[in-house]
C-alpha cells in the first residue's frame, strides 16, 4: 500500500489539487454541478488525447511538436470521408492514418538521426500543409451518432461519456502496452538509450512504436475535435503548448524514462478547471492566459526544485 | 561538393565541412538561386529578361531585407542552442516589443518608447534566464511558458492603449523599408549586429563560456564556471536581440498587430538548425544561420512563384527543412 502511494505520489497530489479546485469552483458558483463536469470533460477531450500522445513520446525520450498538426489532419480526413464512407469505416481509417503519421515521424527520426525536435518541427509544417490540402476551409461533416457519442452521461447520471471515453481508450491502449515487453523497452530507451541498446532493446523500433502510439492518440484527438464542432478544421489548434504543459505538470520528466499517462491526464483536467474557475470568477479571458502560463511555469519550477532536493539528500 | 570527390575521400571532406559548415550552405544557396532563375528567367539576371544589369540589385535587396529579421531571431536560437537550450519566446518577445513601441510612441515619445520596448524584451529574457539558470527548468518549457504569459500580458495591455492609436517611428520605417544604393537600410543595423554576435561567439570570454557549457556542463562547472550567471546573461541578451528584431520588423511591416512576428519563430529555429547549429549544444555558427535565413527566404520565393496552394507550400517548406538537415547530419557524421 505504501509502495503504491509513494509510486503514485505525484498523481495523488494532482488528484488532491483537482479536488480542491473542484471545491473552489463549487464555492464560486454554487450552481456548478454534474452538467458543469460534463461540459468540462467534453472540452477536455482533445486536450487529453493530445497530452496522452505527447506523454508517450516524452517517456521514450523524445518530443513531438507536430501533435496539433496531426490532429488537424485527422479531423479534416474524418470530416471529408465520413459522409461518404460511413462512420465505423471512417473512424477505423482515421485511426490507421493517425498511427501511420506518427510512425512516419518516428521512422524519420530513426533513419535521418536528426534530433526529434527538429524532425517533428519540420513535420509540423508537413502535416499542417497536408491538412490544408485535404480541406482548404473548415467544412465537411460527421454522422450524428459520433456527436452524440461524446455528450451526455453513460448509464448512470453523473458519469460523463467523455470522461469514460478518455479513461477507456487510454487504458485499453496504454495498460496492455505498458505491461508488455515493448512497454518496458519504451521506458528503457527513455531512461538510457545506450544501456537499453546494450541490453538488447531494439531502440529504433521502440521509438517508431512510441511515435506511432502518439499518432494513434492524435487520431482520437482529431476525431473528438470533429465530434465537438461537427466540422473539420484544417488549422491546428493550441494543443502543442497545452499538451507539453500538461505532460510536465503530470510528472513526466522531459528527457524520458519516468512518469505514466495517469498524471498527465489528471493534469489536463487541472488546467481546464483553472480556466473554468477564472471564467466563472469573471476574470478577463486574456488574464486567464497569463494565469495559465504562470501556473505552468510555477509548477514546473516547483517540481524541478523538489526533484533536485531529493537527488541531493 | 561533387559525388566523385565525396567518394574519393569521404572522411576528409566530412571533416572539412564540419569545420566550415558555411561552405556547403552557400553552395546550396547559389544552387537554389540558380533554380529560381531557371524557373523564371530574368528574375535575378535582368540581362536574360532583356533589361540592363547583370544581377538584379532590387531582387537581391528584397531577399536580404526579408531575411534580416529572420536572421536576427535566429541569433537568439543559435546563442541559446550553444548551451543546449532554445528560446521559443523570441517570436512573442519581438511582437511585444513592436506593439509596445508603436502604441507608446504617440504617448511618451519615440526614444522612450523604444527603450521601454527593449526593456520589455530584456525582462522576458531575464525571467527565462532565472528560470532556466537558477531554478533549472528545461529552457524549452520555460520559454514556452514565458511566451504564453507575455502573449496574455500583451492582450491585456492592448485594451488600455486601444484608443491612443499607433505611431511607427520614422527611424524604424527608414531602417525597415528604405534603400541605399539598392540595398536595404536594415543592413545598417544588421551588419554591426552580426559583427557583434560573431565577435561574442568567436573571441569573447562569454562566447567561450557558452561553448563550454554546451559541450560539457559538468566539466565547465568543475572548472569554475558559474553556469547560472552565464545563463541569466545569455537569456537576457536573447530577449534584447528578439526585441530589437521586433522593432526592425515593425518598421518593415508598418502595421502593429498582436501576432506580428510570431510566424517567424519556427522558421528562426529552422534557420539556426539548417545553419549547422546543434540543438544539443556545443556546436553552432551564426554565419551559418544567416545563410540559413537566406536559404529559407529563397525557398519561400520559389514556392510563391510556383503558385501552389497554401497547403502544398507549407508542406514543401517542411520537407525541405527535413531534407537539408538530414543531408547535413549525414555529411557531418562522416567526419
Amino acid at each position: 500500500m505504501t509502495a503504491l502511494v509513494s509510486r503514485n505520489a505525484w498523481s495523488l497530489g494532482l488528484i488532491g489539487l483537482l479536488l480542491v479546485l473542484v471545491a473552489m469552483t463549487k464555492i464560486i458558483q454554487p450552481d456548478f454541478g454534474l452538467s458543469g463536469l460534463e461540459s468540462l470533460s467534453r472540452a477536455a477531450l482533445p486536450f487529453a488525447f493530445a497530452t496522452a500522445g505527447m506523454a508517450v513520446v516524452v517517456i521514450v525520450g523524445g518530443i513531438d511538436l507536430s501533435v496539433a498538426s496531426m490532429m488537424a489532419v485527422c479531423s479534416v480526413t474524418a470530416a471529408v470521408l465520413m459522409p461518404s464512407l460511413g462512420g465505423v469505416a471512417g473512424v477505423l481509417l482515421v485511426l490507421a492514418i493517425g498511427a501511420a503519421m506518427g510512425a512516419i515521424n518516428g521512422a524519420l527520426i530513426v533513419l535521418t538521426r536528426v534530433p526529434d525536435i527538429v524532425v517533428t518541427l519540420a513535420m509540423l509544417f508537413v502535416w499542417e500543409g497536408t491538412a490544408l490540402l485535404i480541406l482548404e476551409t473548415p467544412g465537411g461533416g460527421v454522422p450524428g451518432w459520433l456527436r452524440q457519442g461524446i455528450g451526455g452521461y453513460f448509464v448512470i447520471p453523473g458519469l460523463p461519456k467523455a470522461l469514460l471515453l478518455i479513461a477507456v481508450i487510454v487504458a485499453v491502449i496504454w495498460i496492455p502496452l505498458r505491461r508488455s515487453k515493448s512497454g518496458l523497452a519504451i521506458y528503457a530507451t527513455g531512461s538510457h538509450e545506450n544501456a537499453a541498446f546494450r541490453s538488447g532493446v531494439v531502440v529504433g523500433r521502440t521509438r517508431v512504436l512510441a511515435y506511432g502510439i502518439c499518432g494513434l492518440f492524435c487520431a482520437f484527438g482529431g476525431l473528438s475535435l470533429v465530434s465537438l464542432t461537427g466540422i473539420g478544421e484544417p488549422v491546428p489548434g493550441p494543443y502543442l503548448l497545452a499538451s507539453v504543459a500538461a505532460v510536465v505538470l503530470g510528472g513526466v520528466v522531459l528527457g524520458g524514462g519516468r512518469g505514466g499517462l495517469l498524471g498527465p491526464i489528471i493534469a489536463v483536467f487541472v488546467l481546464r478547471i483553472i480556466r473554468t474557475i477564472l471564467t466563472l470568477a469573471g476574470v478577463d479571458p486574456n488574464v486567464t492566459t497569463i494565469v495559465e502560463g504562470t501556473v505552468m511555469v510555477a509548477v514546473v519550477m516547483l517540481a524541478t526544485v523538489v526533484t533536485y532536493r531529493r537527488v541531493r539528500v | 561538393m561533387s559525388m566523385v570527390s565525396e567518394e574519393r575521400n569521404p572522411v576528409q571532406l566530412g571533416r572539412y565541412l564540419r569545420d566550415n559548415p558555411v561552405v556547403p550552405l552557400i553552395a546550396l544557396l547559389f544552387f537554389l538561386i540558380a533554380v529560381l532563375e531557371f524557373m523564371k528567367p530574368g528574375m535575378i539576371i535582368p540581362l536574360r529578361g532583356g533589361r540592363d544589369g547583370l544581377v538584379s540589385i532590387f531582387w537581391v535587396g528584397n531577399l536580404i531585407k526579408f531575411a534580416i529579421p529572420l536572421a536576427m531571431l535566429a541569433a537568439c536560437q543559435v546563442l541559446t542552442m550553444l548551451t543546449a537550450g532554445i528560446d521559443l519566446s523570441a517570436g512573442v518577445v519581438a511582437t511585444v516589443s513592436a506593439f509596445v513601441c508603436a502604441t507608446l510612441s504617440p504617448l511618451i515619445g519615440i526614444q522612450l518608447a523604444m527603450l521601454i520596448a527593449l526593456g520589455a524584451g530584456g525582462m522576458v529574457g531575464l525571467v527565462n534566464g532565472v528560470g532556466s539558470g537558477v531554478v533549472r527548468v528545461h529552457p524549452l518549457i520555460m520559454t514556452l511558458g514565458t511566451g504564453l504569459i507575455a502573449t496574455g500580458c500583451l492582450q491585456v495591455y492592448q485594451r488600455f492603449v486601444i484608443s491612443t492609436g499607433t505611431e511607427i517611428p520614422q527611424m524604424l520605417v527608414w531602417l525597415g523599408t528604405g534603400r541605399t544604393l539598392g540595398l536595404p537600410n536594415g543592413l545598417f543595423l544588421f551588419v554591426p549586429f552580426a559583427l557583434v554576435i560573431l565577435w561574442i561567439m568567436r573571441f569573447s570570454g562569454f562566447g567561450r563560456l557558452l561553448f563550454a557549457l554546451g559541450s560539457n556542463e559538468n566539466a565547465a562547472s568543475l572548472s569554475g564556471v558559474r553556469s547560472w550567471q552565464v545563463l541569466v546573461a545569455l537569456y537576457t541578451l536573447s530577449g534584447l536581440i528578439a526585441a530589437l528584431a521586433g522593432l526592425l520588423y515593425l518598421g518593415m511591416i508598418r502595421a502593429p498587430s498582436l501576432s506580428l512576428a510570431n510566424p517567424l519563430l519556427l522558421p528562426s529555429v529552422a534557420a539556426a538548425v539548417i545553419g549547422g547549429t546543434s540543438i544539443f549544444g556545443g556546436r553552432g555558427s551564426f554565419a551559418g544561420a544567416i545563410v540559413g535565413a537566406l536559404i529559407l527566404r529563397v525557398i519561400d520565393t520559389m514556392l510563391t512563384l510556383l503558385q501552389m496552394p497554401q497547403g502544398a507550400r507549407i508542406l514543401i517548406f517542411g520537407l525541405i527543412i527535413l531534407t537539408v538537415t538530414g543531408i547535413y547530419e549525414r555529411i557531418i557524421r562522416q567526419g
